[in-house]
């Protein structure tokens, strides 16, 4: 890059290989961590729900690489399962709210007007309401369980991507392709679906990948509180809450559900950041 | 010859009652068959215009007046039949013609997209339809650059997918705002040939604006003079560089450097044209023109003043030459 004459020396411009290298180093993390979730049940060498008495807080050994909990259950293989659930939640309710908030950010963005208020003003009041309270109501509302889990996280993020798919859509709409598309005889609908909503996807990719992140964690959080996922079904958040207790004679038992969750955030986090990179080459200066 | 276009009266004007028409009274009749230029200063009217008879305005212009293509009335219809008039019978190619592609799309599927908006067909015979228009307008390996994106296509290049696009349903009426604005003198040449060659072929009558009197006196067969939103001066083109009559258009002409007198400075009109919100009544010239008289705060209609047709009270005289040869 020779852009270093016009740019201020701190803020140097990323080769874009870095943000190549970040893409591909959270895919292969992510890829990894779904693939044991997905063959957890081929790869876990005990069942993770299965209470061996001689094995109570048993510390890490061959037999039992990760050791064992307070009810003699492997740890590893709790882990494993763990992760499918967690990983389950995060990105359902990701990918169920993008679903509801692209469509929205879309209508929104491109009409204008009353729809644009309508659907604002509605986004807006779920904003308002801290996300941890609003799981919380929910959950006290339809009982808690994994799946009330995800649909509540899902209702959180909706807001957020909805915005940022009205945003973007707000820019690509103003292209002089959409009124060109609209002067050779495209209709709204044609002119949303195929060349409205692929220019403007990006930017919600980007803060989808950010916010699964964010619904790992919140989903742990939850699972800790007792909310969400429900004993004796291992999720990593109910393994930090169930490690808490022993956590003097047995950190196994809550370190390595822990290092799980940092490391599945951590996936989401540099995909998202490479994928940021990627589509937005001006903001890189952090 | 019989008007395929047709203005009367078109006005538009954005914001309230009392901001200034961006476009001021139309009347204009634009031939089968012809090139017809409308030339202007930037903010003149003349995109709006074509936008206007496009119907492509955004909601908060206020239009009226009677636009007929082919007898038909096209201001203020509906959205769907607007629909189904764009790209069809009605095309338009814009200034940018990198803007005016979608970058997710390949160019040939952008083609086809508007043959199949219009035409039930199958997406091969679309395909090898749009693939026919690239050649015709002058790509070279039309089939192997089909799948190509708008980017890997160069500015000229992007230009003749954007009129293959336009004329992809053989339509009426073709408006052309600037289409060669944005692309260098050589490629603009050629676009110019392009527009001109498919008029030749297919008779598609060509409304082609422009602020350059260069690409007018090249391609137009008639021209239009717009200022400050209305239609002053109206004549075949030949006749309009020979012997403007109203004094705008003379400025105008007058403004425009000519390599064989040597000057210094560029001639200039004194003045500045009115913005939106001032109204100035009658001929907007009126402030600026050194032939004002009492009535020209009156609007003028445009008369038959022997060669062109032109709205001024006071137009400028033949030049001898000119009024010899008409007699």
């Amino acid at each position: 890059m020779t852009a270093t004459a016009v740019a201020p020396p701190v803020a140097r411009r990323r080769s874009p290989r870095a943000s190549t290298r970040l893409t591909i180093g959270g895919a292969v993390l992510l890829g990894v961590l779904v693939l044991i979730a997905i063959a957890a049940p081929l790869l876990a060498p005990h069942d993770p729900e299965t209470v061996i008495a001689d094995q109570v807080l048993g510390a890490p050994s061959m037999e039992h690489p990760f050791g064992s909990d307070a009810l003699g259950r492997d740890v590893l293989s709790r882990v494993m399962y763990g992760l499918r659930v967690s990983l389950l939640v995060a990105l359902s309710s990701v990918v169920i709210s993008t679903a509801i908030a692209v469509p929205l950010g879309l209508l929104a963005g491109y009409f204008g007007g009353w729809v644009d208020t309508t659907v604002s003003r509605v986004l807006d009041m779920i904003l308002v309401l801290p996300a941890l309270l609003l799981a919380i109501t929910f959950i006290a509302i339809l009982g808690p369980g994994s799946a009330v889990a995800a649909l509540a996280i899902a209702v959180i993020y909706l807001p957020i991507l909805a915005r940022v798919m009205r945003s973007s859509t707000l820019v690509v709409t103003r292209n002089d392709y959409v009124l060109g598309a609209r002067a050779r005889g495209a209709g709204h609908l044609r002119i949303l679906t195929s060349h409205v909503a692929p220019n403007a996807l990006g930017p919600v990719i980007v803060q989808a990948s950010i916010l699964s992140a964010f619904a790992l964690q919140l989903e742990a959080a939850l699972s800790f509180l007792g909310l969400g996922t429900q004993p004796p079904t291992p999720s990593l958040g109910g393994m930090l809450s169930e490690g808490r207790d022993v956590l003097n004679q047995a950190p196994w038992v809550e370190i390595f559900p822990g290092l799980a969750i940092v490391l599945a955030v951590l996936s989401f986090t540099l995909l998202g950041e490479g994928l940021r990179r990627a589509f937005d080459p001006r903001g890189v200066a952090s | 010859m019989t008007a395929l276009l047709s203005l009367s009266e078109v006005e538009v004007r954005f914001g309230g009652e009392d901001t200034a028409n961006a476009v001021d009274r139309v009347d204009l009749d634009v031939h089968r068959g012809e090139i017809f230029g409308i030339v202007g200063e930037s903010g003149c009217g003349k995109s709006t215009l074509a936008n206007a008879i496009m119907g492509l305005l955004p909601d908060s212009a206020h239009v009226s007046g009677s636009a007929r293509l082919d007898d038909r009335e096209i201001l203020g219809i509906g959205e769907k039949e607007l629909r189904a008039l764009r790209g069809d019978e009605l095309s338009m190619v814009f200034q940018d013609a990198s803007a005016s592609l979608d970058p997710t799309w390949s160019v040939g599927d952008q083609i086809a997209e508007t043959i199949r908006a219009h035409r039930t067909i199958s997406g091969r015979k679309a395909k090898s339809r749009a693939i026919a228009l690239m050649e015709e307008v002058g790509i070279p390996d039309a089939a192997g650059r089909y799948g190509d994106a708008p980017h890997r296509l160069s500015g000229g290049m992007r230009q003749r997918i954007v009129i293959a696009a336009a004329l992809a349903n053989q339509p009426k009426l073709l408006l052309a705002d600037e289409p060669t604005t944005a692309l260098d003198v050589t490629i603009q040449a050629q676009v110019l040939q392009l527009i001109r060659r498919l008029r030749d072929d297919h008779g598609t009558t060509v409304v082609l604006i422009t602020h350059d009197l260069g690409v007018v006196a090249e391609t137009c067969d008639r021209v239009g003079v717009m200022y400050a939103g209305q239609l002053v001066e109206v004549a075949a083109t030949a006749d309009l560089f020979a012997a403007p009559r109203h004094p705008y258009t003379r400025a105008l002409l007058a403004a425009s450097p000519s390599v064989r007198t040597e000057s210094r400075r560029l001639a200039t009109i004194p003045g500045q044209v009115p913005g939106p919100a001032e109204q100035v009544p009658g001929c907007r010239f009126q402030p600026r023109c050194p032939r004002r008289v009492e009535q020209c705060s009156v609007t003028p209609a445009r008369v038959p003043l022997g060669l062109t047709s032109a709205a001024c009270w006071n137009p400028e005289p033949l030049p001898a030459a000119v009024a010899e040869g008409l007699r």
